[in-house]
């Protein structure tokens, strides 16, 4: 089709503009050129306008079935609602590397408009190096993963899209994650030009800090939709699996985090200049290893797109140049980067971010190497292991105890020194604190002193957090960020402690308990939809004070791809979730049902938006300088 | 009028039932347990992965030989079997795998102690940051 | 110092560097290797001490009692539901007439009479049958699905495990191990 040619070529062209940019941007290096020529500019326009096309071009195809597309034919159906017919571009592996060009080729436009009053050179280079990665990722669609391969002849239907994608919280989970997750690229290509130009310092750190929030925002927000379409498809309530997919989301994010706080510092007092390079380095880094393993075929997860090697090797091989091409270029330009010296005072802001940065660092290091270790033992010594949720709470949660300590305290501390004063107020908040902790672990029921350090930590950073607010001068961004994970961590704790569950397998017009409710199950209705048949339960929970909420949990069975799902039913309100699946069992008559207590879930997804709302308190804010 | 709704409501509910037995039995899917809801043995199956649903723990997955394994289980902890029992007989039928927790043996020494290593390494750096003088 | 410095540096570039290259090959050869996971044979020998029922004349035994005089004995789960065990249903007889092996059925979550009617459809190649209504007398063994085998010694140990059908390479296999 027509269309699929267009979508090609534009491909095609933009692979040529990528060669045509590099060359042009070398050689205004070379010459030393004092401005961006207008060229270089409108190419990396018309680079991202290229991009657009053959992406309006695969999502049209999808819209008209065009099943002489290979991509749709495998992907698609006529019987699909015209929402997930488009959501389904970027459902399967070509589609969503074209939107990792489409970001990728954005991002780098949106640099160009942003850095007009930074050196020229700086942003030359910065063109350059992101071509590189441009470069690999056309090269790498166009051999291994072309959206656009024409089948012949013709299928009249497509295999259809795996009904629990069809779904709105995924269908919009792909674009928000790879706005953060793509993103994390100009921070990359950036790094490697502010080294080689010198330009590692306040200026840069505050143009920097804009691309950092971009990618940290929107990683956070694509991790939340995840986390809320795990939650509610998935059946089981749980929203978080150290899962190696969820973790390759997570390591970027904490590099992320520690990257902003090493900024700040930057911008304020032109201090760790390599660790913040080093860091802008290990974030793409790990965000493409994250690609990598994804959709290698390497790992065995629910999540992976199902895969060949030979894309696998392409994507390790050109992980390996980029970083040894980082690697080289930062031990020739370290130096060239005059660091200031300066003491630097035990207490003190900047101490307090060298902490973060430490306790962020060692997280992410119990994430990558429960991540990887299997692979490693599998291939070294043929042993194959699971690393799962026990080995991450055993060496994350104690150490969250004097992370969350030092987060209370760090933002109190002055730029460089700080007069520590314990006055009475700090008396009542720790008091407060303990009588805070001591009452939710009564209620809980679990008393455990480890779960007890853990409430108290928690509390303790999130009624300082709140004391921020009563300061003369706000930062909100680091107000909401802080209030907002202590939030989440909390409400998460609580969730893990006080949720409930019961499984029962019974007939229609019989009842269960649970605590103090009792459930009944009312009766069985079928429904026919367009791409899917359902029998309905309908369920009746009469609570103590004997208020009625029903629940209406689904079984679908849909007929492109054959397959039956399960659809849970949650009623959510401020204080608890409560959940409930149905499935079908050997005995007609009985119908297997689970019914949860999921307290506080709410909670947990509130939280994670106020973290996100100190990002935008970021993005628009206008620091202080502090003159030295 | 209303006996033929009732009788062809009934006929597509069964329609649909055997249906879903069918893709369900293709899929391996059918939750065959009796009644159990203890907490014990929750708290054993979340921790176990099933074989045939690899993505899923036992708790989760509604496949044929998780509902076996919950009704071993069950069994098992009747007979006064500890957890621990539990987990190293079946780490010995089906391999380390299975299990969620590494544990702690020679294959996953390093597992465990290099994360703790970065952290003092991490330690030592700052620390040496901190007290330098100018 | 700054020797010192340098020597410092050139170390700790080296050590990243030979990391990077490691895990680079790490992961090459990680891509070739099997994704699903199927649990080894255990050098082990298997679990015996559990009652077993039979399937004709439903009288219970320990399951030690009936590995008990021959060299070799074979264990196949099996289901009248199962598609594939009618395919190495032939095998299995095949196996029954050319070896003295004991021939030990397990009948996985099957009812009687439909366990009957396949044997009598399709043959019947055990010694012994026994009813594993819950499937947990599978698990005793550390199987996971049906149609499994295995081939056991006298000292209980596992010689040879079949996840899936019995094939003609498979029957070749048991019979050089057992003719020897």
């Amino acid at each position: 089709m027509i269309i699929s040619q267009l979508g090609y070529y534009s491909l095609i062209f933009g692979l040529l503009t990528s060669i045509l940019i590099f060359f042009n941007s070398s050689i205004q290096i070379k010459k030393n050129d004092t401005v961006i020529s207008s060229k270089t500019t409108g190419l990396i326009g018309f680079q991202f306008f290229f991009v657009i096309i053959s992406f309006i071009s695969l999502i049209y195809s999808f819209i008209i079935s065009d099943f002489s597309n290979e991509t749709v034919f495998n992907n698609s159906h006529t019987t699909k609602p015209l929402f997930y017919k488009i959501t389904g571009t970027w459902g399967n592996h070509e589609g969503s590397l074209l939107l990792w060009l489409l970001v990728l080729t954005g991002v780098l436009l949106g640099f160009i408009f942003k850095s007009k009053n930074e050196p020229n050179n700086y942003r030359q280079l910065t063109v350059l190096f992101h071509q590189i990665i441009v470069m690999g990722f056309f090269v790498f669609v166009l051999k291994t993963s072309n959206p656009f391969n024409e089948i012949f002849p013709v299928a009249t239907e497509g295999l259809g899209l795996n009904p629990i994608l069809q779904d709105p919280a995924l269908g919009i989970h792909p674009p928000i994650l790879y706005l953060g997750y793509v993103g994390t690229s100009i921070i990359f290509s950036a790094a490697l030009a502010s080294m080689i130009s010198s330009y590692v310092n306040k200026s840069w750190a505050k143009e920097i800090k804009f691309w950092i929030l971009f990618s940290w925002f929107f990683l956070t927000g694509g991790i939340l939709l995840g986390s809320i379409w795990a939650y509610y498809e998935l059946g089981w309530g749980g929203f978080w699996f150290w899962d190696p997919v969820e973790n390759v989301s997570l390591m970027p994010w904490l590099s992320l985090t520690a990257l902003l706080h090493c900024v700040v510092t930057l911008e304020k007092r032109e201090l760790f200049k390599n660790w913040t390079v080093v860091l802008c380095i290990i974030t793409f880094a790990l965000s493409m290893a994250g690609t990598f393993l994804v959709r290698s075929g390497i790992l065995n997860s629910v999540h992976t797109f199902a895969n060949d090697p030979s894309r696998g090797i392409y994507i390790l091989t050109f992980l390996l140049v980029l970083v040894l091409l980082s690697f080289v270029i930062f031990v020739i330009y370290e130096n060239k980067n005059f660091a200031r010296k300066s003491k630097i005072f035990v207490l003190s802001k900047e101490t307090s971010i060298l902490v973060n940065n430490w306790f962020i660092l060692y997280f992410l290091s119990v994430v990558l190497i429960g991540t990887i270790y299997p692979i490693f033992l599998d291939v070294i010594l043929d042993e194959q292991i699971s690393v799962g949720p026990p080995f991450y709470n055993k060496l994350i949660l104690p150490f969250l105890i004097p992370f969350v300590l030092f987060m209370s305290i760090g933002p109190n501390m002055k730029w460089i020194k700080t007069n520590f004063k314990i006055g009475v107020k700090s008396f009542f908040v720790i008091i407060f604190t303990l009588v805070l902790s001591f009452i939710t672990i009564y209620f809980i029921g679990d008393k455990n002193i480890f779960v007890l350090l853990l409430f108290i930590g928690f509390f303790y950073l999130l009624i300082k957090s709140l004391d921020q607010l009563r300061n003369r001068t706000k930062n909100y961004a680091q107000i909401f960020s802080h209030i907002g994970f202590s939030l989440l961590l909390i409400s998460i704790l609580l969730n893990s402690f006080s949720s409930k569950e019961v499984i029962k397998n019974i007939q229609v017009g019989e009842s269960f308990t649970l605590k103090n409710e009792k459930i009944i199950f009312k009766k069985i209705a079928v429904e026919k939809e367009k791409n899917y048949e359902s029998i309905i339960g309908f369920f009746e929970i009469l609570d103590g004070k004997n208020k009625i909420i029903n629940l209406q949990p689904e079984i679908r069975i849909y007929n492109e791809p054959e397959m039956a799902t399960s659809e849970a039913s949650i009623k959510t309100s401020l204080f608890t979730d409560r959940f409930i699946t149905i499935n079908i069992i050997k005995d007609q008559n009985f119908f297997n049902v689970r019914y949860q207590h999921k307290p506080f879930m709410i909670w947990i997804w509130i939280s994670t938006l106020i973290i996100m709302l100190g990002g935008i308190f970021a993005i628009f804010r206008k620091n202080k300088e502090i003159n030295i | 009028m209303k006996k033929m709704f009732m009788k062809s409501k009934k006929l597509s509910i069964t329609k649909i039932f055997v249906s879903v037995l069918l893709i369900s039995l293709n899929l391996k899917s059918i939750a065959i347990s009796s009644t159990y809801s203890e907490e014990q043995t929750i708290n054993i199956t979340k921790n176990l992965r099933c074989l045939i649903c690899q993505g899923q723990t036992i708790h989760e997955s509604n496949s044929d030989f998780a509902e076996s394994m919950k009704k071993y289980i069950k069994k098992e902890l009747e007979n006064g079997k500890t957890n621990e029992e539990i987990f190293a007989s079946l780490v010995e039928k089906y391999g380390n795998w299975i299990v969620y927790d590494p544990g702690i043996s020679k294959n996953t020494l390093l597992l465990w102690t290099l994360p703790l290593l970065l952290f003092l390494i991490g330690g030592a750096i700052i620390t040496k940051k901190i007290l330098k003088k100018i | 110092m700054q020797f010192l410095e340098k020597i410092k540096k050139s170390i700790f570039s080296l050590i990243i560097l030979s990391l990077l290259i490691i895990s680079f090959f790490v992961f090459k050869f990680a891509l070739q290797k099997e994704k699903i996971y199927t649990p080894k044979m255990s050098d082990n020998q298997i679990f015996t001490d559990f009652e077993v029922v039979e399937l004709i004349k439903e009288n219970q035994i320990n399951f030690n009692k009936v590995l008990f005089g021959k060299n070799f004995y074979l264990i196949n789960i099996w289901s009248s539901w199962c598609e594939p065990c009618k395919d190495e249903s032939d095998k299995l007889l095949d196996l029954k007439k050319d070896t003295p092996i004991m021939m030990i059925g397990i009948n996985y979550k099957d009812k009687k009479k439909n366990a009957l009617n396949f044997l009598k459809s399709y043959g019947n190649p055990f010694d012994k049958i026994f009813i594993d209504k819950q499937g947990t007398i599978s698990i005793n063994f550390g199987a996971y699905g049906v149609p499994e085998t295995f081939l056991i010694d006298s000292d209980n140990k596992v010689l040879k495990k079949y996840v899936g059908p019995l094939n003609e390479k498979d029957v070749y296999e048991i019979k050089k191990i057992v003719n020897n």
